[in-house]
């Protein structure tokens, strides 16, 4: 054995030893390549899915019913570009920065959560990304608080108090709505009829088919599998769903006493792999729109970096 | 309350606009920037209506003419320098009204007081941006200075007398133009010359006359509430 591979031995020891007793690895402790890959990987997929997933909210900023709902949604799509903040700066503690992410972003290098590749055709769509898309990333995302790499279990803890009172304020709306009028309730029905399933998949495919699941596990990046998490999102929705008076669009979900759990039907993989792969309704829109912004902001940058450089400012 | 519409009316239309960016900030700071200003305008937007009526009455229910904000709040975007140049020109005449506005006794001095934070903020971003654009590569200063040009004609109707605001016009005028020509000259640019006003004597966003862009903001902002009469969201 070489000097080096003993050191990377002893190094690996100290890494193991300190996941084993649950502590947190810092961005100057030594990790395993993997281990530092893995959580970029992860990182970056959840800040694209956070600027990526602005756009479908900000489409209806503009036709907001209310003063006060108009508010509530600008502060939420403000609140995602704060989180995109935090998580391109927690991953650049691992050496990786923000231009460079957002590059592989641009051109289809990294993915963003694939639920944002569906349309918002009504106000009503607004709740139920709010209560859905919020709740099933909230049920991802707690166990993620307790991560084992410390800045992003930190940027999680303050991500996750936002999105609970995302989700609150999505299942307010919903609620407003379902009480409202005829046509009001419509089409909050309507909206949980189209995103239910969309919001399912959000967990990934099943345990047995998730490629990164297991070593993730180990590495106590991820606490749960998908299947257990996506089970949790069930049971809470249920009940959520008959207090707003909506229903949910499978005919196979009922309580099952043996298992303690709601059972429910299959889920349309196919679906979710033909969105994934970029045939979903608007995995086009989406890129198309994000790389258009970075492009007709270039300038912007390219300006402000000048201007730094002329006066010694710190970069915007 | 001809003030508290004229006041309400400008903070919820320039609020709208910057509304429009959301998603599509040159970068993702600008992107939390400007959600943060057009929230700021938002809350004040609705304590102002509050004072004159129902909010969203006031916002989705009342047509074109009735609206009484400047010309200058409704501009299209256009690019990211121009809706700087508009910022720094409306920040700048928001600053030095509210300033003295929180200074008198009139119905407005509560919110003012509390606004004018968050509007020295405004102004301040749109400073720092302008010095940026003016002062940094050979494109941005061009843009930045079409920006400011293109927008210059409506910065006449700012200093027209507000009904019900106690403030000498004239001298919130002067301290504008010396603070704007200030932030040129660091930002090495010129300021703009040319009329002020149109030269229309129906007047402007003040009795009710807007300019074209404004009708179609207001279809899409009003349609979803005017779809569904009376209900509640």
């Amino acid at each position: 054995m070489t000097t080096m591979a003993a050191d990377a031995g002893a190094y690996e020891a100290v890494f193991d030893a300190a996941l084993a007793a649950d502590e947190r690895i810092e961005p100057r402790d030594w990790m395993p390549d993997e281990y530092r890959a893995s959580l970029v990987r992860q990182m970056a997929q959840h800040a694209h899915s956070e600027i990526i997933g602005m756009q479908p909210e900000a489409n209806w900023i503009t036709r907001a019913p209310s003063l006060r709902r108009k508010a509530i949604l600008m502060a939420k799509v403000q609140d995602e570009a704060g989180h995109g903040l935090y998580l391109y700066s927690a991953a650049e503690t691992l050496g990786t920065s923000r231009d460079e992410l957002l590059d592989k972003l641009h051109s289809g290098r990294q993915k963003y959560s694939s639920i944002f590749n569906y349309p918002t055709l009504t106000w009503a769509d607004v709740g139920a990304i709010g209560w859905l898309v919020d709740g099933a990333a909230i049920t991802n995302q707690v166990p993620l608080c307790r991560c084992s790499y410390g800045p992003y279990a930190r940027a999680m803890v303050r991500i996750c108090k936002e999105e609970s009172f995302h989700q609150r304020q999505g299942y307010e709306l919903l609620l407003a709505l379902s009480r409202g009028t005829e046509a009001q309730h419509a089409m909050a029905q309507d909206a949980v009829d189209r995103w239910w399933w969309p919001s399912l998949m959000m967990f990934g495919p099943p345990d047995d088919a998730s490629a990164h699941s297991a070593r993730s596990m180990a590495w106590k990046i991820k606490r749960h599998s998908n299947d257990e998490l996506r089970q949790r999102f069930v049971d809470i929705c249920v009940p959520q769903a008959e207090s707003l008076g909506l229903t949910l669009p499978d005919p196979e979900l009922r309580w099952s006493e043996e298992r303690g759990h709601y059972d429910f039907g299959p889920i349309d993989w196919d679906e979710f792999r033909e969105v994934l792969r970029g045939n979903g309704p608007c995995n086009a829109q989406r890129i198309t729109q994000r790389r258009r912004a970075h492009e007709e902001g270039a300038w912007v940058r390219e300006a402000a970096a000048a201007y730094a450089a002329k006066h010694g400012e710190a970069q915007a | 309350m001809t003030a508290a519409l004229a006041l309400g009316d400008d903070a919820l239309v320039l609020s709208h606009r910057l509304g429009e960016w959301a998603g599509h900030a040159p970068v993702l700071e600008e992107e939390v920037a400007l959600a943060n200003i057009a929230l700021d305008l938002l809350g004040q937007a609705r304590v102002l209506l509050s004072l004159a009526g129902d909010e969203d009455e006031l916002a989705y229910l009342r047509e074109e003419r009735a609206f009484r904000n400047v010309q200058l709040v409704e501009q299209p975007n256009g690019d990211f320098a121009q809706t700087i140049a508009r910022q720094l020109y409306f920040s700048t005449y928001q600053e030095l009204l509210y300033e003295r506005l929180a200074r008198g006794t009139g119905p407005f001095a509560p919110l003012a007081a509390k606004a004018v934070k968050e509007v020295a903020y405004h102004r301040d971003h749109a400073e720092h941006w302008t010095l940026r654009l003016g002062d940094g590569t050979d494109e941005s200063h061009e843009r930045m200075r079409r920006g400011l040009d293109a927008l210059w004609r409506f910065t006449g109707e700012l200093f027209e007398p507000v009904e019900g605001c106690e403030v000498e016009w004239h001298t919130l005028h002067d301290a504008w133009l010396t603070r704007i020509t200030s932030v040129l000259e660091r930002a090495t640019l010129a300021v703009p010359e040319g009329p002020r006003r149109g030269g229309w004597a129906a007047g402007a966003g003040r009795q009710g006359i807007h300019t074209e862009p404004f009708g179609r903001m207001l279809a899409e902002m009003q349609h979803l509430h005017r779809s569904h009469p009376g209900a509640t969201w």
